[in-house]
């Protein structure tokens, strides 16, 4: 944990819903730098949380800051445009080409054209779509794994020094899934960025996040490193975790080391 | 003889242009002017529900409304507004023809269009607009960016809809003074002109199909963002619009305009008169096709220069007397009231196209029935057949009166088929014109009216308040005056109701003419 101010601020924020309680006083800081993932099953209010930090839901109560401001007075526009965004799979828009898809939001920022066309080849390599071909393709000819690369790709595409990602590999079959994630782990450091990912699997979560908060009905059970997790007193958090220790300790069993050479 | 020989074919390709540019005219302004409407008010609708389904309930409502009495409705609509206006604004606009056509017609597209633009746009997944949110679009930049391209199939093919519904409905603006392709089927529905009508029908569809193909070709354009098809589609429709105003622009306005209602004769006296004006060295259009209560109002309005009515018609329905009077007395009243109106009663032509009941010659004689009256004590076993108006007409409440008639039914009928109805004795009695040729041709005996019951219905010329001075104009017409007698009259009906190469109305006005001239 450092001491810089957090770059991410999330201070004693609400958000019903009619009459469901999303999001019930939570209080959470993402470091710059940071890698956080988020972790609950469907209706813990783990998507409504991340949607509050880009203003895509405004807090009934409580206050988000981004680098210390608060959104709520910040033009909302700007502020999404600042920030990466990562749809649970990929939300490309389905009549743009792969690279129209990526040149979106600087295009929504006036970048001059040949600068657009220059970040999108960079970003292309960057997530791996390496094949040129690519570029013209609409949504629909690609697989479920290009199309989130490409999603990624779209989300870095204005220099966002905050990503925020949505389930992005929840969809994929686990080959490209780990593939996915551990790509996107190594663009994270190598770029410097700050991530606040949303994921219902807490392997995932351990293998790639620096930090773990874990959501139900509303609020944050447990947040800290996984090591940190493992004292909670928490059962649920307890539960959550059991599940990549088992799998880690039957792998173990099934794959062992010696026998592979 | 071969079908395509036939001479009527010429004479309908003679009459494309003008009607043809009428018809593109008026229907892309009309849709056009419904797109207009349509498009932002489904934008409006889309968020708001209250709002799209009373939208939506509005259209289909109008959509029920058969597009002839929609047209209809419009006409007496304006002309209301075009005297509200030229009292408190002092601007005077036409309520006849392309104004309420275009009107009722750019109603008519209002619901594919609306319900399309709306479909489109409320079928698009929640997950990309959350998107478009997300990427930092702003609402105008996610519907212009995302929204509408992705309903544009949707909307296109509303569009399309729209555009083959009014150019097949446009057909129905003839009646209210717009020229159209309709010209072809009502004229040819009227005199039994089936080239006509199969020449009108023909180049409506094909108009049709073509419109909505260029449509279809802006459509894949926007789709595949290729700039060529567009440019093709919208070419082909500026084409069109560039087309239909070329024959407006080289036509005189300064030429004298004959109208007609929707039968035969009226279309034989029309262009008897055209020829008549033709030769005095004064430039006539026709106007033909127009509805019996629209004419008189477009003569009040100057919208037509002359045209031939009924004493008996005038006197009911647009002066609204109910009483019936001795034929020279009711002559010497209408011109009168006429004159208050400015409208000037030139003269009679010389036969009375009355109403009259008529049946079989040979049943007549079987059943010992000369005159009404003698109808009267067989009618209870009878049925009768008139045409769409007659049974609301006064004549009709007379004749019930004075002979206490009563009969086992009552039927309403296209005119035309009235009387081989009766010949055949599909009906007994119809209530059909006493000018009318088919009554020889049939050998059928109209029925004499001893009480004097039915009014009279003398032809008479009348003229325009603008034209009321024109020397020129009432010395072209005034051989016209008292030389049509009613046998004349029925021969040349007659011959116009024939189906063939030699009964289109303007033949039948020349036959006409070299009749009266050599009595």
């Amino acid at each position: 944990m450092s001491d810089a101010p957090p770059l991410i601020a999330f201070e004693h924020v609400c958000k019903n819903f009619d009459s469901v309680r999303a999001v019930d006083d939570v209080s959470l800081t993402v470091a710059a730098g940071e890698f956080l993932a988020i972790v609950g099953s469907s209706g813990s209010g783990k998507t409504t949380l991340l949607r509050l930090a880009n203003r895509l839901i405004v807090p009934d109560h409580g206050t988000v800051r981004i680098g210390g401001e608060d959104v709520a007075t910040t033009d909302p526009i700007a502020l999404r445009r600042r920030i990466g965004y990562v749809f649970q799979s990929g939300g490309l828009f389905p009549h743009m080409t792969v690279a129209d898809n990526i040149g979106i939001t600087p295009r929504l920022l006036r970048w001059p054209t040949a600068d657009i066309a220059a970040r999108v080849d960079e970003l292309m390599g960057l997530v791996r779509l390496d094949d040129q071909a690519h570029r013209g393709r609409l949504p629909h000819e690609l697989s479920g794994g290009q199309r989130q690369r490409v999603g990624v790709a779209r989300a870095l595409a204005a220099k966002p020094r905050i990503v925020l990602m949505d389930e992005p590999f929840g969809a994929l079959d686990p080959l490209t899934r780990t593939a996915l994630g551990e790509d996107y782990r190594a663009l994270h450091d190598r770029l410097g960025l700050t991530t606040v990912m949303i994921t219902h699997d807490m392997t995932e979560a351990v293998l790639l996040a620096d930090r773990i908060a874990v959501m139900r009905g509303g609020r944050i059970l447990a947040h800290g490193t996984p090591a940190e997790l493992m004292q909670s007193g928490d059962a649920y958090v307890g539960e959550l975790l059991q599940t990549p220790r088992r799998q880690a300790e039957r792998l173990q069993a099934l794959l062992p080391r010696d026998a592979a050479t | 003889m071969n079908i395509w020989s036939d001479p009527r074919w010429a004479d309908a390709l003679a009459h494309l242009p003008d009607y043809l540019g009428n018809h593109i005219r008026v229907s892309l302004t009309a849709l056009a002017l419904g797109l207009l409407v349509s498009l932002p008010l489904a934008l409006i609708a889309r968020h708001r529900p209250a709002l799209r389904g009373a939208l939506l309930g509005f259209a289909s409502v109008v959509q029920t409304v058969p597009g002839l009495a929609l047209l209809a409705l419009f006409y007496p609509l304006l002309l209301a507004l075009a005297a509200l206006s030229a009292q408190w604004l002092g601007i005077n606009f036409s309520a006849f023809g392309f104004l309420p056509a275009v009107l009722a017609l750019a109603l008519y597209s209002m619901l594919p269009v609306l319900r399309n633009a709306i479909t489109g746009l409320q079928g698009i997944d929640g997950s990309i607009l959350e998107a478009a949110q997300g990427v930092g679009m702003t609402p105008r930049q996610s519907l212009v960016m995302v929204e509408l391209p992705l309903a544009l199939p949707v909307i296109m093919a509303g569009i399309r809809t729209a555009a083959v519904w009014v150019i097949g409905t446009a057909t129905l603006s003839t009646p209210i003074g717009q020229t159209s392709l309709g010209n072809y089927i009502f004229a040819g529905l009227q005199t039994q002109n089936w080239v006509f009508v199969l020449f009108g029908c023909i180049t409506a569809a094909v108009l049709a199909l073509l419109v909505d193909q260029l449509l279809a070709l802006i459509e894949a354009g926007l789709r595949n963002r290729n700039r060529v098809r567009t440019a093709i589609g919208v070419a082909g429709v500026v084409a069109l619009v560039i087309a239909t105003l070329t024959p407006s622009l080289s036509r005189s306005q300064q030429s004298y305009v004959v109208g007609a209602k929707t039968f035969t004769e009226q279309y034989i006296l029309a262009s008897l008169i055209a020829q008549r004006l033709q030769a005095a060295g004064l430039p006539a259009t026709e106007r033909t096709g127009l509805g019996s209560n629209v004419i008189f109002d477009a003569l009040v309005a100057g919208n037509i220069d002359v045209y031939i009515d009924y004493s008996g018609t005038l006197w009911a329905n647009q002066l609204h007397h109910s009483d019936i009077k001795p034929r020279a007395a009711l002559l010497a009243d209408l011109k009168t009231e006429l004159t208050q109106r400015r409208v000037t009663l030139l003269g009679e032509l010389g036969f009375e196209n009355a109403y009259a009941l008529v049946m079989p010659r040979k049943r007549a004689d079987t059943l010992g029935i000369r005159s009404i009256a003698d109808l009267a004590t067989q009618a209870g076993s009878m049925s009768i057949a008139g045409d769409y108006e007659f049974f609301s007409r006064p004549e009709w409440r007379s004749i019930r009166a004075a002979y206490g008639l009563n009969f086992r039914q009552q039927r309403q009928m296209q005119p035309d088929f009235m009387y081989a109805a009766v010949a055949s004795g599909e009906v007994d009695v119809i209530a059909g014109y006493t000018s009318d040729g088919l009554i020889a041709k049939y050998d059928l005996v109209v029925l004499d009216d001893p009480k004097q019951a039915i009014p009279p219905y003398d032809a008479v010329v009348l003229l325009s308040p603008k034209r009321a001075e024109d020397a020129k104009l009432r010395h072209a017409l005034q051989p016209l005056l008292g030389a049509i007698d009613i046998k004349t009259m029925r021969e040349a009906n007659l011959r116009a109701s024939g189906n063939d190469a030699v009964s289109s109305a303007a033949d039948v006005a020349k036959w006409l003419w070299n009749k009266i001239q050599k009595p």
